[in-house]
């Protein structure tokens, strides 16, 4: 093992740059395109830094045409490099998603596992800042339910990094979806867990596993990106109000660790899920069907949601914190669960 | 351009063309009385791309091992023409363990890694993919290019005018090759197409275009070579527009009830004209007419007998290859 060269706190940003910033280092087939990544460093800092090291062959500004980049990314990968490529904003998926499920998922799969797709497609996810319908979304179970390829959603700076790493090395397209309010911006509220202790040397953090990131022993949460930073406050609180709470941080949907789910619902027999994404036909009432079919005798008290209700993002600030999971609706449904 | 080129060129449209005649026949031979689109040894569309035999020789006559193309749905005549092996290709389209794609792709999605050729059942969205692998090869210094061949229809999509855009303001050694067969499905050209001429879509995007009348392989050729020797030389990318000839439906069972012109596509099929014009040239003989044919049939025969002989995936292998 080497020598450990220390930690330091970082943004959520900052560590995703970092995490492409060293595997650009490793492996020059490594590249990065997208809109504004370049001089700019990405809108929501993603790319933070990586422009001045490496330069505009190799941290690409693209036209505005997700389409057309996106599927040289795909035909880019195809040919054996490893583009990371930036969707800015998930919502824009509309204008590129033929690129995205019908090609950079499906290749490998109608190919017969003869052509690889190793890609990433980062993209910024998340409201509550009044960008409203279209600059808002979460929409992580819309492309987990579209087969072939997997899907991250990192919640803090060590799993940013981690993942991001750990991304770049996967041989398959991996969707890489990452919170605006969970990045550490200067320019937008944040929960001080954005900004975090880590390694400045590589590591990765495995796809498709979950983490416990507070146990507990009354009622689990299983949440992810944004809303884990606002359970653990709520389980904080919780617990001066003798509830203990257990959260499990999915941090990947496809794969999904049905596992580590299964085995905090199993010792605390209470669960909450929180998702900023929309509530009907989501992870939600996945991580419900996952219970039922294992056990539905597991829950001391019936399954417990909250998520975005079925309604487009609004704008205005009393309507959006309407529908947003905020830590009151999180702590007024833990409390629900114990009464 | 030398007596050898031309009758390699006579021999590929000959075995392209026997190809897609045999698969009509194969298709059709076992989805009656009652036609059943998903019955049959062959089942689900399938689109033949007789007639349109020039554009992809022309064009493949010019590639070179590790060149790559991106077809449409409408994909043979550019596999065949690109190396991509005819056994392995049939058993694909027969859904067999043996196939490209061990039957998970069928006739739309054909991949040859080894010959970097691809196949997208949703038009013009192949073409980002192409610039993908010309970025690819230009980055790793090699002088490979990327063919991406779309319909006409094709030409009005998003993905076609972001291609283009992008390829140019790169630099992307790709040529863009849109096959104008008059019919997207049934809405004709000057129905669809706000100018007569894609190759001008090309000015638009400061990269030269050229359109190549009458279906002539020989002018195919001509101006294939120019734009790939440009491409190769990093001089970018380029558009070739085909006035090409949809000799069948657009899919088997396709009546073409819309199509006025349809008595008369057989006096165009360029593969006659071809054999007409290179006798005329004294550089093909009744013989070697009789003889590339007969090779042709024997080829695709065995082709076809190995798809029908090879085994069937297990329902199981279903779930196998989402993820590598």
């Amino acid at each position: 093992m080497s020598t450990a060269t220390g930690t330091r706190r970082v943004t959520t940003a900052k560590a995703m740059a970092e995490g492409i910033g060293l595997e650009m280092q490793r492996d020059p087939n490594v590249f990065v395109m997208g809109e504004d990544v370049g001089a700019y460093g990405g809108i929501f800092g993603s790319t933070t830094d990586l422009f001045g090291e490496f330069g505009a062959d190799r941290v690409i500004d693209t036209p505005i045409s997700e389409t057309g980049f996106i599927g040289a990314g795909i035909g880019a990968a195809v040919e054996g490099l490893r583009p990371v490529v930036e969707l800015m904003f998930v919502d824009f998926y509309g204008v590129c998603m033929d690129q995205i499920s019908n090609h950079m998922a499906k290749i490998h799969y109608e190919s017969g596992g003869n052509v690889k797709v190793p890609m990433v497609l980062m993209t910024a996810t998340g409201a509550g800042y009044s960008d409203a319908a279209q600059h808002s979304q979460s929409l992580w179970g819309t492309f987990a339910h579209l087969p072939g390829m997997k899907v991250v959603v990192p919640s803090n700076p060590y799993d940013a990094k981690g993942l991001m790493i750990s991304a770049i090395q996967d041989d398959n397209p991996v969707l890489y979806m990452f919170h605006k309010g969970a990045q550490g911006l200067v320019w937008m509220e944040k929960n001080p867990r954005s900004i975090g202790e880590v390694p400045e040397e590589s590591y990765t953090v495995p796809i498709g596993k979950a983490a416990v990131a507070r146990e507990g022993t009354d009622v689990t949460i299983v949440t992810l990106s944004l809303s884990v930073q606002h359970s653990l406050d709520v389980a904080e609180e919780l617990e001066g109000e003798g509830i203990s709470v257990e959260i499990v941080d999915l941090r990947s949907l496809v794969p999904l660790d049905t596992e580590t789910v299964l085995e905090s619902v199993g010792k605390t027999g209470r669960v909450l899920v929180v998702d900023e994404d929309y509530k009907s036909f989501g992870l939600t009432g996945e991580i419900a069907a996952i219970i039922a079919e294992n056990d539905p005798g597991m829950l001391k008290k019936p399954f417990r949601r909250v998520a975005m209700p079925d309604v487009p993002i609004p704008y205005a600030r009393p309507l959006e914190y309407g529908v947003l999971p905020t830590r009151d609706k999180i702590k007024a449904a833990v409390k629900d669960l114990m009464a | 351009m030398g007596e050898l080129d031309r009758l390699a060129m006579y021999q590929q449209m000959v075995r392209i063309r026997q190809y897609e005649s045999r698969i009509m026949q194969e298709y059709h031979a076992d989805k009656s009385p009652a036609w059943d689109i998903g019955a049959g040894l062959i089942p689900g569309e399938m689109h033949l791309a007789a007639g349109q035999e020039p554009a992809a020789v022309g064009v493949c006559a010019h590639l070179k091992k590790g060149d790559a193309i991106t077809a449409p749905h409408r994909p043979h005549h550019f596999a065949l023409a690109h190396r991509v092996d005819m056994n392995k290709m049939t058993a694909e389209i027969y859904g067999r363990t043996t196939g490209l794609c061990k039957g998970k792709g069928g006739h739309m999605h054909l991949f040859d890694p080894e010959n970097h050729f691809s196949c997208s059942g949703i038009i013009a969205q192949g073409l980002p993919v192409a610039c993908g692998q010309a970025m690819a090869f230009q980055r790793k210094g090699t002088d490979h290019v990327a063919v991406a061949v779309t319909g006409e229809g094709a030409a009005n999509q998003g993905a076609f005018h972001e291609s283009l855009n992008l390829a140019a303001v790169w630099n992307l050694p790709v040529i863009f090759v849109i096959e104008d067969n008059d019919w997207a499905i049934s809405v004709p050209k000057d129905a669809s197409t706000a100018g007569a001429s894609n190759a001008d879509r090309a000015a638009g995007y400061g990269m030269p275009g050229v359109r190549v009348e009458d279906n002539d392989v020989e002018a195919v050729y001509e101006a294939a070579g120019a734009a790939i020797d440009r491409a190769r030389a990093g001089d970018g990318p380029s558009l070739i527009e085909i006035h090409t000839l949809r000799l069948f439906g657009h899919f088997e069972g396709d009546a073409q009830a819309y199509r006025p012109e349809l008595e008369t596509v057989n006096e165009r099929d360029p593969i006659p004209q071809y054999a007409a014009a290179l006798q005329e040239l004294g550089v093909l003989s009744e013989d070697q007419i009789a003889s590339i044919q007969a090779d042709a049939d024997a080829e695709v025969d065995a082709a076809i007998e190995f798809a029908k002989s090879s085994p069937e995936p297990a329902p199981e292998d279903a779930l196998l290859h989402v993820f590598a």
